[in-house]
């Protein structure tokens, strides 16, 4: 019972395991791109899952309502999604270069070829 | 006054290192200012005789961290004896590094300039945070002496110097002065101390051993072997650093530290410092048997030094008016005893190239007037009338007789045996033995002037502070009056 | 008259940033770049001396300065606030920014392909952009924000070092994942805090948290905020990222990192710890002391051992920074006056102290190419300004007397022991001994060794790499003799975090 009221919060910490798994486990430095994204996407998850409230309507002052869902949350995940987007063309760029540099884009490879 | 004898010096390293290209002018200024620096200690002395008071405080690091200076006899011991030496020695390291052709004299001489800054800053610190700082310059600034040859072993030796300094004076020393901060709210010196009541006596037994193993320059077991290692110096570094500047800095702090921030009282009353008594002991004998299997001379005397330095922490560690007279009087004593040894070490090594013991036979013949100075210094060091280390040693043991401590009596007068095993050997050999390698014509060779006229001085020293014993004990019984 | 300097010392870097990719070759972007920070220096000082008049001045409703960001009242608006703690950091940031950007014209121009120079240095402006609202902010959101955006503009950075070393590249992609995992860590700490209170202005959220200090969601969030800011502040066992990143960065970049990056993530996490959960809540609630003096000690001990052992003068200097990191944790997990004193003038010093030191390191890749520690042998007498500045900052490393690191020291001691922590004042002075060895291998090098092959026809560097090199350094020495004004300061913020009700 308490459980299913509470879905909102497992799926936010079973998308966030995944995203860290990935992160963690994969080789390949694409996917653990694909993970960190996964990972953040679950975070936001939880902020909107936050601002919505049982009963309440959407935050549009006209036609007046006696209570309403939060928007502030939306806010904070509309940049944060901008960061996450930021940081994915940033990853991804520094990635395209270390293909270039190391010829893969897999960690073992790229350690091999540095000789440890 | 006293700003005039903690300026000297730094002005001095300065002067020298600008007169770096022009030798002559650079050693003169070398000498000058170690005669001025002697002079405006004599000229303090003066003045405090006069009743007067010199107090200085100089600048406020932090809150609480001040850098303040003062005057009283045992500081002022103790500059007299580095200040005065310093002009001998000075004379001494022209003709040595002359002799020997010596590389980068003149960072030599700034370093040599500088330590005997520290060494003031030293005597006349008037709280722990003031003699910290010196005393940590002190270390640093001596290190490129010596490791001036710059070898492998040179590097290495200045490696274990550093390692055995530093590390005591950071881990053990730093932690002592943080903590008295903390107990006492207080660093500045005061007569008879100001740690008693302010923490139980086991708080207090472990910050007597921090100090007493965190000021490693006082060479107490079993932080000693920077001393042995720092012999890969210059023979003039040996000298005046580690017979008398370097070392005498760290006896110095301990005794100061036992008369002013514990005082004499609360030791006695509690008894804490017996086992520091022992240790003392421990070393003076370990360091003696030690020095006999020596026969590099240098080494011999190294350790040799380690010996005398522990009848001075044993006279603090003993606290009463003999024990701290006598370890006092000790640091005179002392400093002219194994300055002359030394010298001559060195004056040997500059013309026979000899520093083994073993080979020393017979230059007794060559080298008639250094030996004779090595025969007076090794029995001034050994304790015998007419030479002043008599006294010191005579004031030690009834210091220890005092106190009831029967066996350091034992360990004292065993430990004038041992010195009489290590030391007479060589004045003996070079006297009586036949040369090894007969040289055509024994032809009296000494080291040059500048070499041999300080050893003399030094020497004579030893006989003259017999009879002037009677004045140092005047200067210094302020310290134990009530 | 409302002060506008707040606002305009972030603004003035964002926009001279969003100028620079415009200008083309040359030295243009440099130019404009050390006037941007020089600028936000001058508002710096001009800020400080604000918010000191406010302290000094009875009459004056309140110790610190607010900005509403728009003009929104606070607590809805986004507030920029400026009282002891962040002034003083922002000094520091203001201060080594000027001085390194101003350093770095050779350093970049002799490193970076010509057409990347402008694009450099407009993520240069980002990143300290970045650094300074982090330190203004009052909104625990923005403070969010703001740290991703410098930390992505240090990944760009740190991605710079490529024309030097590859190994930057993946340096960077290190960095970037564990950086973005951390401050998404902090974004989740928000989250929590925000599901509880319902505002994210850090002022309201102290009062707010206040009956709150049973609230497991609240516990959470603390302990989420903590991790994402470890990662941030490189404190032991999050640091991994930091020794490729600071080791293989170009020089000026390491300098900003190690020496005022991570300290922001500090910043953040006391603010986060004494002012907005407060010292009830996380010292007498939660373990979070012994949980710090745990980790800082290792920081200390483990990153002091790890840089004895390398072998690249960046690297031994990235994990030193570990260790110094760990001294600044282990100041304020204290909390007490000195160990937050100790832990923030440590903030300062280290700043001038490593910054300078990556300068130095700086310069030497400039005349030789890379600073591995063989290439430094007897350095000492080609460079002698330049090998004294290495030595004068690794003797504040160690913390000697005279120089700024004892000072840090010397209240970090005094703290440990006023708590009855033995053990934790060994473990800072175990720490010196430790820096000892490293340091003094260096200096071993660079004075008794041979000169090398490489190094025969090498002389001194331009004025224009050794002069702020010397200034950071020199600083470093400056307030280790006089530290009236820097300890004046840490210990007013000090006073100001543990009385707080």
């Amino acid at each position: 019972m308490a459980f299913f009221d509470l879905f909102n919060y497992w799926i936010f910490i079973v998308l966030m395991m995944i995203g860290l798994y990935t992160v963690i486990v994969s080789p390949n430095l694409a996917k653990k791109v694909i993970g960190l994204s996964v990972f953040q996407s679950a975070i936001f998850l939880f902020l909107i899952s936050l601002s919505k409230v049982r009963g309440g309507a959407v935050p549009i002052t006209v036609p007046p309502a006696e209570l309403y869902s939060n928007p502030l949350p939306h806010a904070l995940v509309l940049t944060a999604i901008v960061v996450s987007v930021s940081t994915l063309a940033v990853a991804l760029a520094i990635i395209i270069n270390i293909r270039q540099a190391y010829g893969t884009v897999e960690d073992d490879e790229m350690e091999k070829a540095e000789g440890h | 006054m006293l700003a005039l004898v903690l300026f000297v010096p730094f002005l001095g390293a300065v002067l020298i290192a600008l007169l770096g290209r022009w030798p002559v002018y650079r050693d003169s200024v070398s000498v000058a200012t170690a005669v001025c620096l002697f002079g405006s200690v004599v000229g303090l002395v003066a003045r405090i005789d006069g009743g007067a008071s010199q107090q200085l405080a100089l600048l406020e690091i932090a809150p609480g961290l001040r850098l303040a200076f003062g005057v009283e006899p045992l500081g002022l011991l103790f500059a007299l004896v580095a200040s005065g030496l310093w002009v001998v020695t000075s004379v001494y390291a022209i003709g040595y590094m002359r002799a020997h052709h010596e590389a980068h004299q003149t960072r030599f001489y700034t370093c040599f300039a500088l330590t005997l800054g520290a060494a003031m800053g030293i005597a006349l610190a008037g709280n722990l945070v003031t003699l910290f700082v010196f005393y940590e310059a002190m270390t640093l600034v001596t290190y490129p002496l010596v490791t001036h040859y710059g070898t492998e072993t040179a590097v290495r030796a200045g490696r274990v110097y550093l390692g055995y300094l530093l590390g005591t004076s950071i881990g053990l020393l730093l932690l002592a002065v943080t903590w008295t901060w903390i107990l006492a709210g207080t660093l500045d010196f005061q007569k008879g101390g100001f740690l008693a009541g302010k923490a139980d006596r086991t708080t207090l037994l472990v910050l007597l051993a921090l100090y007493a193993f965190g000021i490693g320059k006082a060479a107490l077991m079993p932080f000693h072997r920077w001393l042995p290692a720092a012999m890969v110096a210059p023979t003039p570094v040996s000298a005046l650093l580690h017979a008398v500047a370097v070392v005498k800095a760290g006896v110095f702090s301990v005794m100061k530290i036992v008369l002013y921030v514990f005082g004499t009282d609360l030791l006695h009353e509690t008894g804490l410092s017996v086992w520091l008594m022992y240790v003392a002991g421990a070393t003076i004998l370990i360091a003696s048997l030690i020095a006999l299997a020596q026969d590099d001379l240098k080494a011999r005397l190294a350790y040799s030094t380690v010996s005398q330095l522990s009848y001075i922490v044993l006279g603090a560690a003993i606290a009463n008016p003999a024990g701290v007279l006598g370890g006092s009087m000790h640091i005179l004593m002392h400093a002219f005893g194994k300055i002359t040894l030394f010298f001559c070490a060195g004056a040997i090594a500059v013309t026979t190239h000899k520093t083994k013991v073993s080979e020393m036979a017979g230059i007794g013949k060559s080298m008639p007037i250094t030996m004779f100075a090595f025969l007076i210094s090794s029995l001034s060091i050994i304790g015998l009338p007419p030479f002043g280390g008599a006294w010191s040693k005579w004031y030690l043991i009834l210091g220890a007789v005092e106190a009831a401590q029967l066996p350091l009596v034992g360990v004292l007068l065993l430990s004038s045996l041992l010195n009489i095993a290590y030391l007479m050997p060589v004045a003996i050999r070079a006297f009586f033995v036949g040369g090894s390698t007969s040289e055509e014509g024994e032809s009296i060779k000494e080291a040059p002037l500048a070499c041999v006229a300080p050893l003399c001085v030094t020497a004579v020293g030893c006989l003259l502070l017999f009879f002037f014993a009677a004045d140092v004990y005047q200067f210094l019984s302020p310290l134990v009056q009530p | 008259m409302q002060s506008h300097l707040p606002a305009l010392i972030v603004i003035i870097p964002l926009l001279v940033a969003l100028v620079l990719p415009m200008l083309g070759r040359g030295h243009k972007p440099w130019f404009l770049a050390t006037l941007a920070t020089w600028g936000v220096f001058a508002m710096t000082i001009a800020l400080e001396l604000q918010v000191s008049g406010l302290a000094r001045d009875p009459s004056a409703p309140q110790t610190f300065l607010s900005y509403p960001i728009g003009n929104w009242r606070i607590p809805w608006g986004i507030e920029f606030r400026v009282d002891a703690l962040n002034i003083f950091i922002l000094l520091v940031i203001a201060m080594v920014s000027a001085v390194v950007t101003f350093y770095a014209r050779l350093s970049i121009g002799s490193s970076i392909p010509p057409e990347r120079i402008r694009f450099f240095y407009a993520a240069w402006l980002l990143f300290i952009t970045g650094l300074l609202g982090v330190t203004m902010s009052g909104d625990i959101f923005n403070v969010y924000v703001l740290i991703e955006v410098s930390a992505l503009a240090s990944y760009t950075l740190v991605a710079m070092g490529r024309y030097q070393s590859r190994k930057a590249l993946s340096g960077s992609i290190n960095y970037l994942v564990l950086g973005t995992i951390g401050a998404s860590f902090f974004l989740i700490g928000v989250g929590y805090l925000y599901s509880v209170t319902g505002t994210l202005n850090m002022a309201d959220l102290a009062d707010r948290l206040e009956p709150l200090h049973d609230n497991r969601a609240v516990i959470t969030a603390f302990a989420f905020l903590l991790v994402g800011l470890s990662v941030k502040m490189a404190l032991f066992p999050l640091h991994g990222w930091l020794p490729d990143a600071h080791g293989y960065a170009p020089p000026i970049v390491s300098a900003l990192l190690s020496g005022v990056a991570i300290k922001v993530g500090a910043y953040v996490m006391i603010r986060l710890i004494f002012s907005v959960l407060g010292v009830e809540f996380s010292f007498v609630k939660l373990p979070t002391g012994p949980v710090l003096w745990v980790l800082a000690s290792l920081a200390i001990l483990l990153g002091s051992y790890t840089a004895i052992q390398q072998t690249s003068l960046k690297r031994l200097l990235a994990y030193s920074s570990v260790a110094q990191i760990g001294y600044i944790a282990l100041g304020f997990s204290l909390a007490n006056e000195n160990g937050l004193t100790g832990s923030l003038i440590h903030i300062f010093n280290h700043a001038l102290m490593k910054s300078g030191l990556f300068l130095v390191a700086g310069i030497i890749s400039y005349r030789l190419g890379e600073a591995d520690l063989n290439r430094l042998a007897g350095l000492g007498r080609k460079m002698p300004f330049t090998m004294a500045a290495l030595t004068a900052g690794g003797l504040g490393l160690i913390g000697v007397p005279l120089t700024s690191g004892f000072i840090s020291k010397w209240y970090l001691v005094t703290g440990a022991i006023e708590r009855g922590l033995i053990p934790l004042a060994v473990v800072i002075l175990l720490g010196s001994i430790l820096a000892l060895i490293y340091v003094w291998k260096v200096v071993e090098i660079v004075y008794f060794k041979p000169v090398s092959d490489l190094a025969r026809e090498v002389t001194e560097a331009p004025w224009s790499l050794v002069l702020p090199a010397w200034t950071l350094i020199g600083a470093s020495l400056y307030f280790g003799v006089d530290a009236s004004l820097s300890s004046s300061l840490a210990q007013r913020a000090a006073r100001l975090l543990l009385a707080q009700p």
